[in-house]
């Protein structure tokens, strides 16, 4: 037990990986064992979030003390230029860690259908599982790097093989748009690198609080110039994975081609790392730069979410305009986070972390009836409830979740959001609340087109939703309830760290 | 001081080996009548192999030179030996599978072999300048025969006639640069031009005479605008010959490039591994404009390509643009850098021949329609072949992204920002093109029917070339001391 708790994020980072691994040396031909291991392997980070939760101190801030992260592995790894395997979490990471923990095995629950390949695709969906859960318990900006390179690979795959009929233009798009990115990033690393001293031994260092520490900084470095550079680099790694306008063009490629699955992580996980790495890395190492660019990050936000509304509004593609939605909910996260407020802090995380769930529950949905009628046209149903009465309830359900109706998590989130922000700038709220009534419109619309109506005389005998679909289903759509009601449990979770972040980039300590 | 010549022959050791398998292959070849027989593959790997292990086992101390001076024995030309030995061991195994070869392969392609690896040899260590033309030219004249090794075959033999004439062209302006050094120094030790040039020269003369010098190696190097012989050279020389001179002479060229450069017009600055101009020349600055050139030319230019390997022609001139950052740096860490992307660029570029070996023995052709489904053909060398490109390309976890890291990081480090951000597009670049291989392999169905089944010795092969470019991605300390050891360049 010991050894579980002080390797816990170990643990959950490196066991999907494990599985993959038996997964690969299995002989051919053995599908459901290969499930099965694949669902093991994933549910296991799932037992491993609960100790994680229960064991979690919530009273301490982390973000840049470094002796408050819990759950501490620091080991030297290359000596030579100073990389560490430095993992911990806080208030900013746990929520993610959590909801990638959830995601990803229903995720492969939700994969029990896949014919093609099923070795490969258990295998590189748990691969990608290892990716993401590093990426959120890094402290170390190489280590972390690797994690968020590490993602693209078997995301290529999964969405180049397993994917619909464009799936290799998606794929590659995906890729070259992140890898784009990510180059930048890695040459702002790079730079952050030569121009920051560790205090304690004196050499350079990787660890990115000790980058937070405005003092590791050399002269080079604290020219406002310079520094304004370094995070406009960072910022478009970021944006590119939100995604924010105008680098979302991949997105709707990729959830369109992606199977049902790997839509859901990559909307549920994938995009909420373009905003943990604006509020782990950019806010905390750049609060000067951060400050400065407040107005354009907020700017940004609002066309995100008017702009992804109205893209949402146009699609007839039941998939896109899913995909759409997401990109109008990230831009809630962003406005938040601009506001600088802890309400618009927590209400940023806390969006992700709803979001997650929502959106999840969406691509399953979707996943479900494309399965059955194999097309996702919006207009090409027509009174649904009447057939599928249980499979209706569903998607009502997360519809209404996603249009941030109050009793669901989504419109706590919301709220928070232009509550933190409002008193910052009042104009940029008032325009982005506009799009609140286009998120409903185009939700209640396509509800309105599927479900509501004449029965369209083909789909008369369309199977219900089965009980391995509500399996994945329930768990996401009871935790949005709960949350929605009383949100505090994850609240606290990060209500301490998000308002320590607010007053570091403010500078008040 | 330099040893005396038979005082030198114990540390000659390694090249004395190369020397007596080639003579033991002419033996084999005039003697032999069995055009297929794996005798004389057996002793070529032999010899590489003691070679290998003496070269390794010699101690190169503080640096010692030769024969009165003609070559040196450093940690720097150790390396290189080390190095360019195992990439010709590889290149035998490759050899004994490719089909091109399986007719013809007799003593005499070896001992081709053998002979540019023993020019090789000399390359990395030679500290004169006669000498130094006599190495290059020994890597050369072999070279041609291999290209055009394939009698039957137009390609080849249009390969070597271009490789001929361009070399015999790169190799005159070389001299004719190394003539001006010695009319203005009076020596043809490189320490000692290095050290009268330091006392001031004429600005003209030697910015001439580093350009022509510099023809000469980046023809070595197929750095653009000297590649255009490469391309056409690599599809057509049979498949083993190509990445032979793709990791090989290449890596030597980098060995004399930088020793010739670093000790003739640079000298060491202090003792914090930097290194100043002796003279007015900026090269640096032009090897800059050269790295910058070279990698974006050869990655734009593979992306239309379609057989795979002139894709990987390509992909190598990309390659050499990136080392050149290195170059350009005047650092002991820009060297290492050099050195690190070398190891790693040897495994994942023999690799990525190995595999298309393989493929064309199945297809008999290299165009890339012949790889589509070859993830369901052929699991093992599919994924193999994903992992080199990946690497090639530079995504963690594999080993080719800690190469790129280095030169990176140490280009950034000395603030020449616009070439990091060159090369940093230049790999977002890269994967268009790596990733279509990969697409074709993997999400496309096959053309061909039936499994491309693998005998014993390549699966073990490409394992052994997977096992350290997926290792050197997640710890590479031990070879980052080997290349902190190696980067001790003789300059007196």
């Amino acid at each position: 037990m010991d050894f579980i708790n002080s390797h816990i994020l170990t643990l959950m980072t490196f066991l999907p990986v494990a599985g993959a691994a038996i997964i690969l040396m299995m002989p051919s031909g053995r599908d459901n064992l290969v499930k099965t291991i694949a669902a093991v392997a994933s549910f296991l980070p799932v037992l491993l979030a609960v100790q994680l939760w229960f064991l979690y101190d919530r009273t301490v801030a982390g973000v840049n003390v470094a002796s408050q992260f819990q759950f501490v592995e620091h080991y030297r790894w290359i000596p030579s230029i100073n990389v560490e395997y430095f993992l911990g979490a806080d208030g900013i990471s746990m929520p993610m860690i959590m909801l990638t923990t959830i995601v990803s095995f229903l995720a492969v629950v939700g994969s029990w259908g896949i014919e093609k390949q099923i070795k490969g695709y258990m295998a590189l969906i748990l691969l990608l599982e290892t990716g993401m859960m590093g990426v959120f318990c890094a402290l170390d900006f190489f280590l972390f790097y690797v994690f968020w390179e590490v993602m693209l690979l078997p995301m290529y795959f999964l969405i180049g093989i397993w994917g619909g009929p464009r799936r290799e233009y998606a794929a590659i798009k995906f890729f070259l748009y992140t890898l784009l990115g990510s180059v930048l990033m890695l040459l702002v690393m790079l730079a952050l690198y030569f121009n920051t001293t560790n205090p304690e031994t004196g050499g350079h260092t990787f660890n990115m609080l000790h980058y937070m520490q405005q003092s590791t900084h050399n002269g080079w470095l604290k020219g406002f110039d310079i520094r304004i550079l370094l995070f406009l680099g960072l910022f478009i790694g970021f944006a590119i994975k939100v995604p924010l306008f105008p680098f979302h063009t991949w997105l709707p490629d990729a959830h369109v081609e992606a199977p049902t699955a790997i839509s859901v992580i990559l909307a549920g996980i994938l995009l909420k790392m373009g905003t943990y790495g604006l509020m782990r890395i950019s806010f905390p190492m750049f609060p000067d730069v951060t400050k400065w660019f407040v107005i354009p990050m907020a700017v940004l936000g609002a066309i995100n979410i008017v702009y992804g509304a109205l893209c949402a509004m146009a699609q007839s593609d039941l998939k896109k305009l899913v995909a759409y939605s997401s990109v109008s909910h990230m831009g809630f996260c962003l406005l938040g986070m601009a506001a600088l407020t802890p309400a618009g802090m927590v209400g940023a995380s806390f969006q992700m972390f709803s979001h997650g769930m929502i959106t999840s529950m969406l691509f399953f949905l979707v996943g479900v009836i494309y399965d059955r009628a194999h097309h996702r046209d919006i207009d090409g149903f027509g009174g649904l409830g009447a057939v599928v009465p249980v499979y209706t309830f569903f998607i009502t359900v997360a519809f209404f979740a996603s249009l941030g109706l109050p009793g669901f998590s989504g419109f706590v989130a919301e709220a928070m959001v232009f509550i933190g922000s409002f008193s910052v700038f009042r104009t940029i709220v008032m325009i982005s609340a506009s799009g609140i009534i286009i998120v409903a419109a185009f939700h209640l619309w396509a509800l309105q087109r599927v479900f509501l109506g004449p029965l369209n005389p083909k789909y008369a005998q369309l199977e219900e939703i089965n009980s391995r679909e509500i399996f994945c289903l329930a768990p996401l759509a009871l935790m949005t309830l709960i949350l929605g009601v009383y949100p505090m449990p994850v609240l606290n979770l990060m209500s301490a760290s998000l308002n320590h972040l607010v007053d570091v980039v403010n500078m008040v300590i | 001081m330099p040893l005396g010549n038979l005082a030198s022959l114990r540390y000659f050791l390694p090249e004395l080996a190369i020397t007596a398998t080639i003579l033991l292959l002419v033996v084999l070849h005039v003697v032999g009548r069995n055009r297929r027989s794996p005798e004389a593959a057996i002793l070529a790997l032999v010899g590489t192999g003691m070679a290998l292990w003496v070269a390794w086992m010699t101690p190169a101390g503080e640096g010692i030179g030769l024969f009165e001076g003609m070559v040196v024995l450093d940690g720097f030309a150790v390396f290189f030996k080390v190095l360019t030995a195992l990439a010709t061991a590889i290149v035998i195994f490759m050899s004994i599978d490719c089909y091109e070869l399986t007719d013809r392969t007799q003593a005499e392609y070896y001992l081709f072999l053998l002979s540019v690896l023993l020019g090789m040899f000399l390359l990395s260590s030679a500290s004169d300048i006669v000498m130094l033309y006599l190495a290059l030219e020994l890597v050369s004249i072999p070279s041609y025969l291999l290209a055009g090794y394939l009698k039957g075959k137009a390609s080849s033999t249009e390969a070597s006639m271009k490789y001929v004439v361009y070399g015999a062209t790169a190799s005159g302006v070389m001299i004719y640069g190394f003539s001006l050094l010695y009319g203005m120094t009076g020596s043809t030790q490189i320490s000692e031009i290095g050290r009268v040039l330091t006392l001031g020269t004429a600005p003209l003369p030697a910015m001439l005479a580093a350009v022509m010098v510099t023809v000469g190696f980046g023809y070595k190097i197929a750095a653009v605008p000297f590649h255009m012989w490469s391309p056409d050279v690599y599809e057509g020389a049979p498949t083993p010959v190509t990445a032979f001179l793709s990791v090989g002479p290449k890596a030597a060229g980098f060995a004399v490039l930088v020793r010739f450069f670093y000790t003739v017009f640079a000298s060491p600055d202090g003792a914090d591994g930097m290194w100043k101009l002796s003279s007015s020349v900026d090269w640096p600055f032009l090897f800059a404009v050269l790295s910058a050139v070279t990698m974006t030319v050869g990655n734009l230019v593979a992306i239309n390509q379609r057989n795979v390997k002139r894709l990987l022609a390509y992909s190598s001139i990309a390659h050499a643009g990136y080392m050149l950052m290195g170059f350009v740096l005047l650092t002991t860490v820009g060297l290492k850098a050099i050195l690190f992307y070398l190891v790693v660029y040897l495994f994942m570029n023999l690799g990525a021949f190995y595999v298309v070996v393989l493929v064309a023995n199945g297809s008999r052709s290299e165009d890339i329609s012949y790889f589509s489904g070859l993830g369901s053909r052929a699991p093992f060398a599919a994924v193999s072949l994903a992992i080199f490109l990946f690497a090639l390309t530079g995504i963690p976890p594999f080993s080719g992204f800690i190469g790129k890291v280095y030169l990176f990081a140490e280009v950034i480090n000395r603030g020449v920002y616009w070439l990091a951000l060159v090369a940093a597009l230049n790999s977002v670049i890269s994967l268009y093109y790596y990733a279509r291989i990969v697409k074709v392999m993997f999400l496309e169905d096959p053309t061909q029917a039936g499994d491309l089944p693998l005998a014993l010795v390549p699966r073990v092969m490409l394992a052994i070339l997977v096992v350290p470019t997926l290792l050197l991605g997640i710890y590479w300390e031990p070879v980052i001391r080997v290349t902190e050891a190696s980067v001790r360049i003789l300059t007196h």
